[in-house]
C-alpha cells in the first residue's frame, strides 16, 4: 500500500475551457482528499465531463492548473497517466473485441507478460460476473455488463485514482446497484473515485463529498449532509381534488410551513420545500402539521408525498434556474468537440 | 392461463466483496512496455478486429481484383496491343494505385475509433505516445502485403512475368510497403482534424484520384502535354511506380527509388509530427 498517497489527490484551481464560444470549464477549483468517493453532480452540461477529461489528461485547460497526487496534469502528464485510469460515459473498450480480449490487450499495454495478463484477465472477468461471456464480443453485452468490463478494464493494474463519469447513466436498478457495490468494494481498497453523475441519489449513496457544478462552476461543496441541510432535506408534493381550492391550500401551507409554495403545471398540484435550515422541526413533523392544517381548512388531498429533495430542487435552490436547459449546451459542446 | 412455470433464472450477478478483493489488491506495477512492444500489442488490436470483422477484407481482396481486371481489358488492346503486353507495364502500376488507395482507410478506421470513445481509454494509458497510432498502421501494413499478394497472384495468372524474379518482386512490394507506412500518417492526420468518417473519406477521394492518376501508373507520361508531365515528374506516385518496376523488372533505377525514400521520410516526419501534435491536444 506504499504507493497510495494520503493528502489529495486532485488540486485544482481555477481551471477553464472552451470549445469555440461555449465556455464549458469557466474556474473549476476542486479539492478531492485521497481514498474517498468524491462526487461531481450537475446536469448535462455542467461542465462535469470537460472537467473529468482535463484531469485526466484527455484535454489541456486554457486557463488556471491542477494537479493529482502533486503531478501537473498538463507539463506531468505521464506521470498522472500512470496513476490514474478512466472509464469514459461512452465505450471505453474494443467493442469489436472479447471481453478476454479487451482485458488482455490492455494488461499488456500496462506491463504484464501474456500469461501474466491473460491470469489478470480472468480472474477479473470472474470477480466481475463475466466469465460465461468472456468469449463473446463485448457489443453483444447488455448494458450492465458493458459498465462491468468498463469498470474491470480500468482496475486493471488498481490505479490511485479512477475516474468514473455517468457509471450508472442508462443503466436499470439492478445493475445501478452492482455498480455501486464495485465502487464501494473499489475505493475501501485504497483507490480514490472521482465519479460524475446526474442524480443527487447517487452521490449521496456513494460520496464522502460532493461539488454541484453548474455553468462550468462549483456552486456548492460539502457532505451530502451539508448540502441537503442547505437546500432542506424534503420536499412535499400534494395533489388536490378539487383545483378551485388550490389558491387557499396555497396560503395554508405558506402559512404552516413558512416557505415559498410553488404551484406544478397540473392545476391541482402544489409543492414545497420542507426542513429548511434553521427551523426547529424535521421534515416529517412539518408535513405532518401542513396536511392536518389542510385536513382542518376542508382541502381535499388526493395525493401526498413526502419526498429528498431532487437535483432539480437542490438546483433551483442553489442557482435560482432549473437544471434542465442545459441541454441545448450539450448539443453544442458536442459539435465542438 | 394461471399455470405458472419455474423457469430457471439466468444467473443474476451479486458483486462479492471478497472476490473483488482478490482482483483489487494492489500489486508492483510491471515495468512499462517498450515502445516496440506497445506498438505491436496495438497491432494485435487490429488482427484481432480483422478476425471478428472479416468483410473489413473486402477493399484488400475483391477491389483490387476489379481493378486489375477493368483496367488491363479496357485499356490493354488500345495501349499495348493485348492485355498481356500491357500488364508487363501496368501490373505495379494498378498494385501502387490499389495500396495507394487503400491507405486512407488508415484515417477512416481513426476517425471512428475516436468517435467511439475507444481513443480515451488509449491516450490515458502510461505507454508510448504513438504507440496506439503506429499499432493502427502495423496491421494497416499486413492488409497492404494481403492486397499486394493479391494482386501479384492475379498478374501472374493472367501472363504478368516479372524479370526481376522472386528477389526483384519482393524488393518491389518491400519499397512499396515502405512509403504505404509512410503515406498512411497523412490520413492519421485527417482522421484526427476531421470530424466524421463522411469527411475523411471525401478528402482522401480528393488527394488520391489525381495523385494515382495523374502519374506513370496507366500511361508513358511522354505523351502528356508538358504542364501534366511537370506534375507527374514531382508525383511521389510516379517515383514510386518507377521504382517498383524497375525492381520488379531487375533493372532497378535508383534515382527513383532514391526520390522514393526521400518522400517517405517526408511524410512520416511532417504528418507523422503534425499527428503526434493533434494526437496529444485534442
Amino acid at each position: 500500500m506504499s504507493r497510495r498517497t494520503t493528502g489529495l489527490a486532485i488540486e485544482a484551481e481555477g481551471l477553464t475551457r472552451s470549445f469555440g464560444e461555449t465556455q464549458a470549464l469557466a474556474g473549476i477549483d476542486l479539492q478531492v482528499p485521497a481514498g474517498t468517493v468524491y462526487g461531481l453532480l450537475g446536469p448535462n452540461g455542467a461542465g462535469k465531463t470537460t472537467a473529468v477529461r482535463v484531469l485526466a489528461t484527455l484535454l489541456r485547460p486554457d486557463g488556471g492548473s491542477a494537479r493529482v497526487f502533486g503531478h501537473d496534469v498538463v507539463t506531468d502528464a505521464d506521470k498522472v497517466r500512470s496513476r490514474v485510469s478512466l472509464t469514459g460515459q461512452y465505450a471505453s473498450v474494443d467493442e469489436d473485441l472479447t471481453g478476454t480480449e479487451n482485458l488482455v490487450l490492455l494488461a499488456r499495454l500496462l506491463g504484464l507478460r501474456k500469461p501474466a495478463a491473460r491470469e489478470r484477465a480472468a480472474a477479473l472477468l470472474a470477480a466481475f460476473g463475466l466469465t460465461e461471456a468472456s468469449d463473446r464480443q463485448v457489443k453483444k453485452y447488455s448494458g450492465g455488463m458493458r459498465r462491468r468490463i468498463d469498470i474491470a478494464a480500468s482496475i486493471l493494474n488498481t490505479p490511485d485514482l479512477l475516474f468514473l463519469d455517468e457509471p450508472t447513466t442508462g443503466l436499470d436498478p439492478r445493475s445501478r446497484n452492482q455498480v455501486w457495490e464495485i465502487v464501494r468494494a473499489v475505493v475501501s481498497h485504497g483507490t480514490t473515485v472521482l465519479l460524475t453523475t446526474q442524480y443527487l441519489d447517487e452521490a449521496d449513496q456513494l460520496a464522502g463529498r460532493i461539488a454541484v457544478v453548474d455553468h462550468g462552476r462549483v456552486i456548492a461543496e460539502g457532505t451530502p449532509g451539508e448540502l441537503k441541510s442547505s437546500v432542506g432535506s424534503g420536499t412535499v408534493h400534494l395533489r388536490l381534488r378539487d383545483p378551485g381550492q388550490r389558491p387557499e391550500a396555497e396560503k395554508v401551507l405558506r402559512e404552516a410551513l413558512d416557505v415559498p409554495v410553488q404551484l406544478a403545471a397540473d392545476p391541482v398540484a402544489l409543492t414545497a420545500r420542507v426542513g429548511e435550515a434553521g427551523t426547529d422541526l424535521d421534515a416529517s413533523a412539518q408535513a405532518a402539521r401542513a396536511l392536518g392544517d389542510l385536513a382542518r381548512a376542508g382541502i381535499v388531498v388526493d395525493d401526498f408525498s413526502l419526498g429528498q429533495p431532487s437535483l432539480d430542487e437542490v438546483f433551483l435552490a442553489l442557482t435560482d434556474h432549473p437544471a434542465v436547459p442545459a441541454d441545448e449546451r450539450d448539443d453544442k459542446l458536442e459539435a465542438a468537440r | 392461463m394461471s399455470n405458472v412455470t419455474t423457469e430457471r433464472a439466468p444467473s443474476v450477478y451479486v458483486p462479492s466483496a471478497e472476490a473483488l478483493a482478490t482482483v483489487l489488491a494492489p500489486s508492483a506495477r510491471p515495468p512499462r512496455p517498450s515502445a516496440l512492444g506497445a506498438s505491436l500489442t496495438f497491432g494485435w488490436r487490429a488482427m484481432l478486429k480483422i478476425k471478428h470483422v472479416p468483410e473489413q477484407l473486402f477493399d484488400v481482396t475483391a477491389f483490387p481484383i476489379i481493378m486489375v481486371l477493368m483496367f488491363t481489358y479496357l485499356f490493354g488492346g488500345a495501349l499495348a496491343g493485348s492485355p498481356r503486353e500491357y500488364l508487363q507495364f501496368f501490373l505495379p502500376g494498378i498494385m501502387v494505385t490499389s495500396v495507394v488507395m487503400i491507405t486512407m482507410y488508415t484515417g477512416v478506421g481513426l476517425n471512428t475509433d475516436i468517435e467511439k470513445g475507444i481513443f480515451d481509454r488509449f491516450r490515458t494509458l502510461p505507454v508510448w505516445r504513438p504507440a496506439a497510432l503506429v499499432g493502427m498502421i502495423f496491421g494497416d501494413v499486413l492488409r497492404y502485403i494481403l492486397a499486394a499478394l493479391v494482386i501479384l497472384g492475379l498478374g501472374l495468372a493472367l501472363g504478368f512475368r516479372p524479370a526481376g524474379g522472386v528477389l526483384g518482386v519482393a524488393a518491389g512490394i518491400g519499397l512499396l510497403v515502405v512509403f504505404s507506412f509512410a503515406f498512411s500518417w497523412v490520413w492519421t492526420f485527417f482522421g484526427l482534424i476531421l470530424r466524421s468518417e463522411k469527411s475523411v473519406m471525401g478528402v482522401s477521394m480528393m488527394v488520391l484520384f489525381p495523385l494515382t492518376f495523374l502519374s506513370n501508373v496507366f500511361v508513358d507520361p511522354s505523351t502528356m502535354p508538358g504542364w501534366l508531365q511537370a506534375f507527374v515528374k514531382v508525383n511521389p506516385v510516379t517515383q514510386l511506380v518507377a521504382a517498383i518496376r524497375g525492381a520488379m523488372s531487375g533493372d532497378s533505377d535508383p534515382s527513383a527509388t532514391m526520390w522514393l525514400l526521400v518522400w517517405s521520410a517526408g511524410f512520416l516526419v511532417v504528418f507523422g509530427t503534425l499527428t503526434m501534435y493533434r494526437y496529444n491536444r485534442r
